[in-house]
């Protein structure tokens, strides 16, 4: 009996209490940095596109929702996609594909209103991912940082890399 | 006059009593949702309309033009008729509510009783929706609700007649100009109070006690197979019901359209603002009991009905008939 008066108190109580609801459409919650919503592509410092098409994001994606083709630009000899297609219909934003991406191309946003009347058009296309900025890593380019030779970059001229050495000679 | 009524600005009172009685249950609705939001720390409907009160006009434009279903395997002419009557019988009771000195119906002698019928013939409502249902679930439901409400009836009319003894009438005007000369009944009556109170909560079956439709068990229990229209009228019966028990509770322990004593200066405000606020305040405690008091289970409620309940019913008509005997 007493435990009941008090349950009618407590609820009472709660008349004064902020309410939680959030008015979404109106006030939009606050959505961390590192949400895993919409999926983009980031360009590095310079501008080019960060993917070089290495399909590990599609290998780690669990759904199989990206599909993508490698092709090489010739003028420089750096990879990139021909196309870059992923399916939000089936993304089911784990991530995967940013922790799998060795060049920091693909990474996740805090935007999540995907809502569309067609359902194709849930399919999205190199244009409609490719951003102009460098996402969440503004310094990193993959290409700096790389081993391999491309146009204006020779053997050994990448970020902490010695110059390759010539095993014919015994000088350190 | 028969049934010794007395007509007195009657017909005229009829169309806004049966009017504001249906207005108020509407509104009840989204008030009833609203702040049962606020209580669970929410917002409740606040779209439609300011502070979303138009929530209520939604809702009955959108059971107007629901599929009004009659269940081929059901009884047709019962299933029909069952709603009238909650609905009707609970709209009639309130033919002897005074809202405010001469603001009433019918003055009636014997207000209590017809108060007391009324209720009773709202159970056949019920019972005649489970029943006309042809449906397990309703079934249950409608035994449920004719063993719960012909159980709480007993003690609901005993717990009165300690208010009628007090009073020395069967009338609500009587009783509440009885209660102007000396106290409020809710403090020598608190018994009685408290017993009509749970009484009255069990007849209208609101939340702790609504076990014909707990819906946890029995999907929605009596109404179960009743759509469009037909089911807004069994709810709408249910908001009457509602405000009726909280008008007769205000009427009968709270002192009706009686104001604060003279000399406070509050002489200026109308006896049916006085009706209002209190009715508004009980109705609320109705609402505070669905939000805050979990439902009983069914052997809990009639032991609870009968072991309890009933004889501190008797008690009190004992002792408040014996007190009355010693001092006058």
């Amino acid at each position: 009996m007493l435990s009941q008066i008090r349950t009618l108190w407590t609820v009472l109580s709660h008349t004064f209490k902020r309410n939680e609801t959030v008015q979404y459409p109106e006030e939009m919650p606050y959505q961390a940095p590192r949400y895993r919503g919409r999926i983009i592509l980031t360009r590095d410092p310079d501008g080019e596109e960060r993917c070089v098409a290495c399909n590990l994001c599609a290998v780690a994606c669990p759904v199989d929702c990206i599909a993508l083709q490698k092709t090489e630009r010739e003028e420089d000899g750096r990879w990139y996609p021909e196309f870059f297609r992923i399916n939000f219909s089936r993304c089911i934003m784990c991530g995967m594909c940013e922790e799998a991406c060795p060049t920091y191309a693909i990474q996740l946003t805090p935007d999540f209103e995907l809502c569309e009347y067609e359902r194709s058009n849930m399919v999205y296309e190199k244009e409609h991912l490719l951003i102009q900025g460098t996402g969440k890593y503004p310094d990193y380019s993959f290409w700096q940082v790389a081993g391999k030779t491309i146009e204006g970059k020779g053997k050994g001229e990448a970020q902490q890399e010695q110059s390759p050495s010539d095993p014919r000679s015994n000088l350190p | 006059m028969m049934f010794g009524f007395e007509l007195n600005m009657s017909y005229v009172l009829i169309v806004p009593v049966v009017a504001g009685a249906m207005g108020f249950a509407l509104a009840l609705v989204w008030w009833e949702r609203r702040i049962l939001g606020f209580w669970q720390d929410r917002l409740g409907p606040n779209r439609v309309g300011p502070f979303g009160i138009l929530q209520a006009l939604a809702d009955m434009i959108k059971l107007m033009f629901k599929d009004d279903w009659l269940p081929p395997f059901g009884d047709r002419f019962f299933f029909v008729l069952a709603p009238i009557v909650v609905a009707g019988s609970m709209l009639l009771a309130y033919v002897v509510v005074p809202f405010s000195p001469g603001w009433v119906i019918a003055d009636s002698n014997i207000a209590i009783l017809w108060f007391l019928a009324m209720s009773s013939l709202a159970v056949y409502g019920v019972l005649l929706a489970g029943l006309a249902s042809n449906n397990k679930y309703s079934l249950l439901g409608g035994l449920r609700a004719a063993a719960q409400m012909v159980t709480y009836e007993v003690f609901m009319g005993l717990s009165l007649l300690g208010v009628v003894i007090h009073a020395g009438t069967f009338s609500l005007s009587g009783i509440v100009e009885a209660q102007a000369e000396g106290l409020w009944f809710c403090i020598p009556q608190a018994l009685g109070l408290v017993i009509f109170f749970i009484a009255g909560l069990a007849e209208s079956h609101r939340l702790p006690f609504d076990l014909p439709e707990a819906e946890h068990e029995l999907t929605a229990g009596f109404h179960t197979e009743y759509s469009g229209m037909k089911f807004g009228v069994i709810m709408a019966g249910e908001y009457v019901a509602m405000i009726l028990t909280s008008c007769l509770t205000v009427l009968l322990f709270f002192g009706g359209w009686l104001g604060t004593p003279e000399g406070w200066g509050l002489d200026w405000v109308h006896p049916i603002v006085w009706f209002g606020v209190k009715v508004a305040v009980v109705i609320n405690f109705f609402i505070l009991l669905r939000a805050a008091i979990p439902r009983p289970r069914y052997d809990q409620l009639m032991a609870r009905g009968w072991k309890i309940l009933l004889p501190l019913s008797l008690v009190n008509i004992l002792a408040t008939g014996a007190i009355r005997l010693a001092t006058v």
